[in-house]
């Protein structure tokens, strides 16, 4: 089964990082980015994705607030929150929410770990 | 001048420097027991006149920073810089409150070299182990003063010297403190950046 992936992340760099990554992983699934919070939340309405890797850092409003408010449009969506804060604050909040934490710089591991997760989440919900 | 640095290295920079600092915010965290908060927004290359400009027009107390020089493929130094109004204020914040007056006073010092030395070897640390190179770093040393004492520090600066100026914001205890993480290179430092810039984002996008 072929997902669509959201990432959202200010830096262009740190987008094209997970893309590699993702597609050496998966490389059937799509992929939305997003630079925002705004933006991502327009994907959300227009539902463009299965699941999403969000970068806790950002200008506006931060990844942690950004996964609440996609959660509540979207309850089953696997959601990634990456960063280098792992603060157990962080950490805690992210679960809270129904993310799943990833820390930063993101381990090719850490995130086949989430997508193949993510996948079987997706696969019984539809189930 | 910040278009010596194209925009996938200037995006490198910061994330790196963002990782550092969010690093250095979870071992604060330990310190005082309590989250930290610390962002950087806005990274920029600027010559040295125009970053003691750039503090002395957003900032109108005298400063106070902690010095740490690092070597290796890239050499220069580092500087973490407040307000000196803020300076006792962070000191407050991270030893918790409850000291009286003239210990903080006593502790400025000291503290404020340990969160240089943990801002500062955060970032330096993320930023040689992303790039692939050691760095070694001074132990941190306080400087005070007006913002051309931070840029002119001995041996005398080279002309062309380029700084990194990244404004930091500081959170921890319902305050808020803003500084300034600045790296003063020279142009073969420079250059060595970039080129470990650029493997960085071969290896990685």
């Amino acid at each position: 089964m072929s997902y669509r992936v959201l990432v959202v992340d200010d830096s262009k760099l740190a987008r094209m990082a997970v893309a590699k990554a993702l597609t050496a992983a998966h490389p059937d699934w799509k992929r939305v980015e997003a630079a925002n919070a705004d933006e991502a939340l327009s994907f959300a309405k227009s539902d463009s994705f299965d699941l999403a890797i969000l970068d806790y850092n950002m200008p506006g409003r931060d990844g942690l607030t950004l996964a609440a408010e996609l959660i509540a449009l979207k309850p089953a969506l696997p959601l990634a929150l990456i960063s280098a804060n792992h603060q157990v604050e962080v950490v805690t909040k992210a679960r809270e929410v129904g993310a799943t934490f990833l820390q930063k710089p993101l381990t090719e591991k850490a995130l086949v770990d989430f997508l193949t997760d993510a996948a079987r989440r997706l696969a019984a919900h539809a189930a | 001048m910040t278009d010596i640095l194209n925009e996938l290295q200037l995006d490198a920079l910061t994330e790196m420097v963002n990782i550092g600092v969010n690093r250095a915010a979870s071992s604060l965290r330990e310190m005082v027991g309590e989250q930290v908060l610390l962002s950087v927004p806005k990274v920029t290359l600027v010559g040295r006149n125009e970053a003691i400009a750039i503090l002395a027009k957003s900032e109108s107390s005298n400063l106070v920073g902690v010095h740490q020089v690092f070597e290796g493929d890239v050499t220069g130094r580092a500087l973490l810089i407040f307000p000196d109004t803020k300076s006792l204020e962070l000191v407050r914040a991270v030893t918790g409150g409850e000291l009286p007056l003239e210990e903080i006073i006593e502790l400025e010092h000291e503290a404020l070299a340990e969160i240089g030395n943990i801002i500062l070897n955060g970032c330096m640390a993320t930023m040689a182990n992303m790039l692939q190179r050691n760095l070694k770093m001074s132990l941190p040393e306080i400087l005070r003063g007006e913002p051309n004492v931070f840029f002119n520090l001995a041996p005398p600066p080279e002309a062309g010297e380029v700084v990194m100026f990244l404004y930091i914001n500081f959170a921890l205890r319902n305050r808020d403190i803003r500084g300034y993480i600045a790296m003063l290179m020279d142009m073969p430092s420079i250059t060595a950046l970039q080129v470990l810039l650029d493997e960085f984002i071969e290896r990685t996008a």
